[in-house]
């Protein structure tokens, strides 16, 4: 970054500054981090609220059997998989290469709408409805909320990809990937908390 | 600095709202967004207080048939609800929104778009709720809504529905603001503001935005479990199934309790404001005032299960609660005493302004005790539901939020108008609000020890509870007669009242460097700040920023901590796409309350509004790319 | 589920006509007291207690505070919009006056603190006094909350007593009882001043508090956590009488339902108690039937008690007449509905139902 230039006299001359920038520099990637601290907080209240019903229930599940492994563990290995198309689209990004990040979006939504389609897997293989118990809401409350961060995510990801092969693009739209990708981050993060929870918490 | 005059009319052009009623659905310039958003909250704030003056009137006499129990179990809802999510914390917002581009030096807030959905959102939330109660179907359940009692078995009607989708309208707008105002203060104040040059109001709001982001997924939560429960049948607040009602309580107040201190914050902040302009002094112990805010925003998680002392919760964790509560006071107390100390060691004007925070000092000190007494479990066994705790809440709300808030209107109303609020008739105001405030509302303290409970729609003549319940009423009729005369005021005031010019009160922060009302880009030129009174203090080199587009809405990035330029970025300017995102969002939430698809087939428009919205346009991007500088 | 607001007085109007008296008596009979600064037992003595010495340490720190920031106003010299800021305060070096004012913030800061202590002290003192009630040979009451009205059942360890009543406790005095407390809907709270600070009634859950009456004396309590549309009237009447009197209230509580002479009019009310809608909710022991149902409160000794309707309205022919003929329009959303009777068959039933004492 080049340090702005000082006029002799006493004025500061913006005009040599970048006009975009990455990471924390930029005020997308803080409104990014405020959603991610508001729905960070709302899995984390949900997961308490999860061991709170069941330190107040004599046996966990209620009258229900855990959930089936296969699927939502499958989940975990293709989020965990996505880290690395996610990665690297956001160094693309970061380096502005445009050919890249074209190909790398493509290959995020396509996670994005395996990992959906899985999701249909697990919700089908949970053993539980929403209305059985109290154990039955939590989890549905967990797996919902992570599905719709799943669902708007790869929905902003479709928007994206569109967007960098029609146009019009300049240099913020990278931005707009790499803040993308960084929280597609916070989607699978979430997600290695809410399975660890709803998987094994009735197991353990 | 100035500018020619036509440099001044182009910026002008390109920072102001476009005409016309596409252009009222199209601004985005956070002070028509924030004067919208201060006029909706204080229209909220005169129907809450009827609906106050309603249940005075009601319970003036014992036995009394002028409003039934229905009724009644409606206004006290809809009276605590609207205070508290119509009112009291959007009004801290929507003046966070106004004056902190300004305090800091920069042209706008960070997403201006997502503010003014915000604000849509708000509005459309608070008026679901008053046309359901015009309808007879008012939220009736308390405004915090315990359950099972608000839960579809005891409260069948959509009555509770309503309440819960107001909670999550006004909810998404908090957050959203919270998001505006972190980003805004951290990442475009102008060079020179390192942080320990930010006024202590902005330290204020960064602090309360902060804990937005933290308190409201609580009630999010607790609330979203509710509709669920009501509308689809989930199990959580149902003990037959598994469900804890104490869950409910738990979530609610973890969000409730630092609610409060969302409202008291940034009145805070205020008073800071007001007694360094009133005492022509900074105001003693800057650091200490800003750890102060922090430690009482840090705390304010801690407390919560005060609200809970009734319940049958382990007393260890309830001693825990009472520390905790105790404790509190004490960054309060502290910055009470700095504020004395700049009283004690200024030169004292007295205005308006000062009279308001100067109640405050009586009103939330009195508030504050008795917080303390109920802090104690044994004191709160006998306190907790009773008129005592509506003593205490009303003296630390009015007192800590809406005396300072008061004299922050008075403050601040020459820079929004360009017209200060007439002098005689504030004075009135105050001495009549302050009277009329403690006749109406120390009484209820004897009232809750002489065993009267809250939400009560009568009471029999024999508890002898009729002299003080009289008193009391008269009082808030007094404090009626105070409001009508601030609304005589301002009507009086805003185009006729005395022309303020840029700093009638020869102030400090830097919002008094420009013109009253500000021109459409706040400032002709940015400055450069070298102080944390820059009108008040020597200037430096450089003094201000050049190299900003005059023709786009053009600001300046800079970094986290001392305010470093560090890039640049066009604003979008204005668009249609937040009003029509709100609408659609408005339509799923109303939706929902009906049934479950709502949720799907919602959101649809709202995906499709939302991507139009992001869309970027060919001709701006154009623009852009032709000036592009990368990093 | 639109709620009539009816006029409560019509129905007792148009059934006596010269009402009047009744309506006026009503607002004139006595109702037991309800006042946290009159204690009338141990618990709330404690509580008492702790709040003169809370109030007596905030009152000084007002005073303190109040008079610092007064005084403050008062010397402070008188400025002015031309008067130029003070910026020789940014100096807060050592000797400055700046320091001295920071020095008077930390000892402000210590002494609250101190403060804070001393009130965190007095609150643990008074809790452990609290949890201390000697408790053997302690009275045990079930109470169960309703919307909106008090079931209690009585388990007295001591003297092998059990029986159920409703929305009137008697307690000896000297004697404690430890009462356990549970909803049947929503939450509820206990809350009776002059004896202890109040408890919910939590569903799912079971809370249990211990009070003593140490006087004699009538008492009211009042539902406190709010339950719904007729949460003000959740009245509950507690008798604190002398050992000997509370035995023989105790005792009569016992014994089942007198049978009423054969022939009288009592007698006839009873059958009517059995035949309509009443037994379906109300339990009458010793009636054979209505016997186990805790829909509505147990009736076995109505008579004995001074008030109906969870202390809504004096136990007196005329409002009973009224309740029992159209209890909706006097407690709006309760769940006893109006029941259509002869007239002679309400007289009768009335007469029975003055004989259960």
């Amino acid at each position: 970054m080049t340090p702005p230039v000082e006029k002799p006299g006493d004025a500061l001359d913006a005009s040599v500054l970048p006009t975009f920038a990455f990471g924390p520099r930029s005020p997308m990637w803080w409104g990014t981090l405020g959603m991610i601290v508001v729905e960070g907080m709302v899995f984390a209240l949900t997961i308490m609220a999860y061991f709170y019903l069941r330190s107040r229930s004599p046996a966990w599940p209620q009258e229900s059997l855990p959930p089936d492994l296969f699927w939502g563990s499958l989940n975990v290995i293709l989020m965990l998989l996505s880290g690395v198309p996610t990665g690297w689209t956001k160094r693309a990004a970061e380096r502005q290469d445009l050919r890249c990040v074209r190909i790398g979006m493509a290959v995020c939504v396509v996670f994005g709408l395996a990992c959906l389609l899985v999701r249909i897997g697990e919700f089908s293989t949970l053993n539980v409805r929403w209305d059985t118990n109290a154990y039955g809401s939590v989890v549905w409350m967990l797996m919902g909320l992570h599905t719709v961060h799943l669902v708007t995510d790869t929905y902003d990801s479709i928007v994206l990809a569109v967007l960098m092969v029609t146009g019009p693009l300049e240099g913020k739209r990278f931005v707009d990937v790499a803040e993308n990708a960084g929280y597609w981050y916070f989607v699978v993060a979430s997600w290695l908390a809410v399975y660890a929870v709803v998987f094994w918490g009735g197991r353990l | 600095m100035n500018i020619d005059a036509a440099d001044e009319a182009q910026l002008e052009a390109t920072w102001r709202d476009p005409p016309g009623w596409l252009g009222a659905i199209s601004a985005v310039n956070h002070k028509t967004i924030s004067c919208r958003f201060m006029v909706a909250t204080f229209g909220f704030f005169v129907a809450g207080g009827i609906l106050a003056l309603l249940m005075r009137l009601q319970l003036a006499q014992p036995s009394n048939s002028l409003i039934g129990a229905d009724r009644y179990n409606q206004l006290f809802t809809m009276h605590g609800t609207t205070m508290m999510f119509l009112f009291a914390v959007p009004v801290m917002q929507a003046f966070a929104i106004y004056l902190v581009p300004l305090m800091i030096g920069a042209r706008s807030v960070a997403f201006p778009r997502m503010n003014a959905y915000a604000f849509w959102i708000f509005l459309f939330g608070g008026v679901m709720l008053y046309v359901a109660f015009f309808f007879d179907t008012g939220a009736d359940a308390g405004w915090f809504a315990y359950v099972p009692l608000s839960t579809f078995k005891y409260s069948p009607t959509k009555r509770v529905d309503f309440w819960a989708q107001m909670i999550t309208f006004t909810e998404v707008s908090a957050m959203m603001e919270a998001i505006v105002l972190i980003t805004t203060i951290l990442k475009m104040r102008a060079p020179g503001m390192t942080l320990n040059r930010m006024p202590l109001f902005v330290w204020g709001v960064l602090v309360t935005s902060v804990m937005v982001l933290f308190a409201l997924p609580a009630v999010v939560l607790a609330s979203t479990a509710l509709i669920t429960d009501r509308l689809v049948d989930t199990r959580f607040y149902s003990p037959e199934h598994g469900g804890d009602v104490l869950l409910w309580q738990h979530l609610f107040w973890f969000f409730g309790h630092p609610e409060v201190y969302l409202i008291f914050i940034p009145p805070l902040g205020f008073i800071s404001t007001i007694i360094a302009t009133f005492a022509r002094r900074p105001v003693v112990g800057y650091r200490t005032m800003v750890l102060a805010l922090i430690a009482t925003g840090f705390l304010a998680f801690g407390l919560w299960v005060h609200h809970m002392f009734a319940t049958d919760l382990p007393e260890l964790g309830k001693l825990f609660f009472t520390a905790a509560s105790l404790l509190i006071a004490l960054p309060t107390a502290v910055q009470i005493f700095c504020w004395i100390a700049t009283l004690w060691s200024g030169r004292l004007w007295f205005r308006t302004p000062l009279l308001f925070v100067l109640g405050f000092f009586a009103i939330l000190l009195l508030g504050g005790l008795t917080g303390l007494m109920l802090a104690s479990v044994p004191l709160d066994l006998q306190l907790h539901d009773t008129y005592f705790v509506v003593a205490h809440l009303h003296y630390v709300l009015l007192g800590g939020a809406v005396f300072p808030l008061f004299g922050a209107v008075y403050y601040w109303f020459p820079k929004f108008t360009g017209h200060l609020l007439g002098e005689t008739l504030g004075r009135w105001q105050f001495a009549l609000f302050f009277i009329g405030f403690n006749v109406a509302f120390f009484p209820m303290h004897l009232l809750g020890l002489q065993g009267m409970p809250r939400r009560v729609y009568t009471y029999p003549a024999q508890t002898g509870w009729t002299g003080l319940n009289l008193l009391s009423t008269i009082g808030a009729l007094a404090i009626g007669l105070s409001v009508l005369l601030f609304i005589v005021n301002v009507a009086r005031s805003w185009r006729g009242g005395v022309v303020a010019g840029n700093d009638p009160w020869s102030a400090g922060t830097l919002e008094w460097s420009v013109a009253s009302p500000p021109p459409a880009a706040n400032f002709n030129v940015v400055p450069v700040v070298h102080a944390l009174s820059p009108l008040w203090q020597p200037g430096g080199t450089p003094s201000h920023v050049t190299g900003l587009s005059g023709e786009h809405r053009e600001v300046l990035i800079t970094s986290i901590a001392d305010a470093e330029p560090d890039h640049r970025l066009w604003l979008p300017a204005s668009s249609p796409w937040p009003f029509v995102a709100a609408i659609a969002t408005t339509i799923l939430f109303i939706g929902s309350i009906f049934s479950p698809w709502a949720v799907v087939w919602g959101a649809i428009p709202v995906a499709a509004a939302c991507t139009m919205w992001f869309w970027p346009k060919q001709d701006m991007t154009q623009h852009r790319r032709s000036s592009e500088v990368p990093p | 589920m639109a709620i009539e607001e009816a006029p409560h007085h019509w129905v007792r109007r148009a059934l006596f006509p010269a009402c009047a008296a009744p309506c006026a008596a009503q607002a004139q009979t006595a109702i037991g007291a309800q006042d946290a600064l009159r204690p009338a037992g141990i618990q709330a003595g404690h509580i008492l207690q702790l709040w003169h010495g809370t109030v007596a340490l905030c009152l000084l720190v007002f005073v303190v505070v109040l008079g610092a920031c007064l005084l403050a106003l008062w010397r402070a010299p008188r400025g002015s919009r031309q008067s130029p800021a003070d910026l020789g305060t940014l100096d807060d070096g050592p000797g400055t006056r700046e320091r001295r004012l920071l020095y008077a913030v930390a000892w402000g800061g210590a002494l609250s603190s101190a403060g804070l202590v001393i009130l965190l002290a007095g609150d643990v003192l008074a809790g452990r006094a609290l949890a201390q009630l000697p408790v053997s040979g302690a009275l045990h009451i079930e109470l169960t909350g309703h919307s909106w009205w008090w079931e209690a059942h009585y388990r007295d360890p001591v003297s092998q007593r059990s029986f159920a009543t409703a929305n009137e406790l008697h307690l000896p005095v000297g004697r404690a009882a430890i009462i356990t407390l549970r909803s049947d809907d929503v939450i509820h709270s206990l809350w009776v001043p002059n004896l202890h600070g109040k408890l919910d009634l939590l569903p799912g859950r079971t809370t249990e508090i211990r009070v003593r009456a140490d006087r004699a004396g009538t008492f009211r309590g009042q539902c406190a956590e709010f339950c719904g549309l007729q949460h003000t009237m959740m009245a509950l009447q507690v008798v604190a009488e002398a050992p000997e009197r509370y035995a023989a209230w105790a005792d009569g509580q016992q014994r089942p339902a007198a049978s009423p002479g054969s022939g009288s009019a009592a007698q006839h009310g009873a059958q009517v108690f059995r035949n309509s809608q009443c037994a379906g909710c109300h339990a009458i022991r010793g009636v054979a039937a209505g016997e186990g149902v805790r829909i509505g409160p147990d009736l076995t000794h109505l008579a004995s008690r001074q008030t109906i309707a969870a202390g809504m309205l004096p136990n007196a022919r005329g409002h009973l007449a009224g309740w029992i003929v159209d209890a909706p329009s006097l407690k709006p959303g309760v769940r006893m509905p109006a029941i259509a009777l002869a007239p002679g068959d309400l007289q009768d039933l009335l007469a029975y139902l003055e004989t259960l004492h």
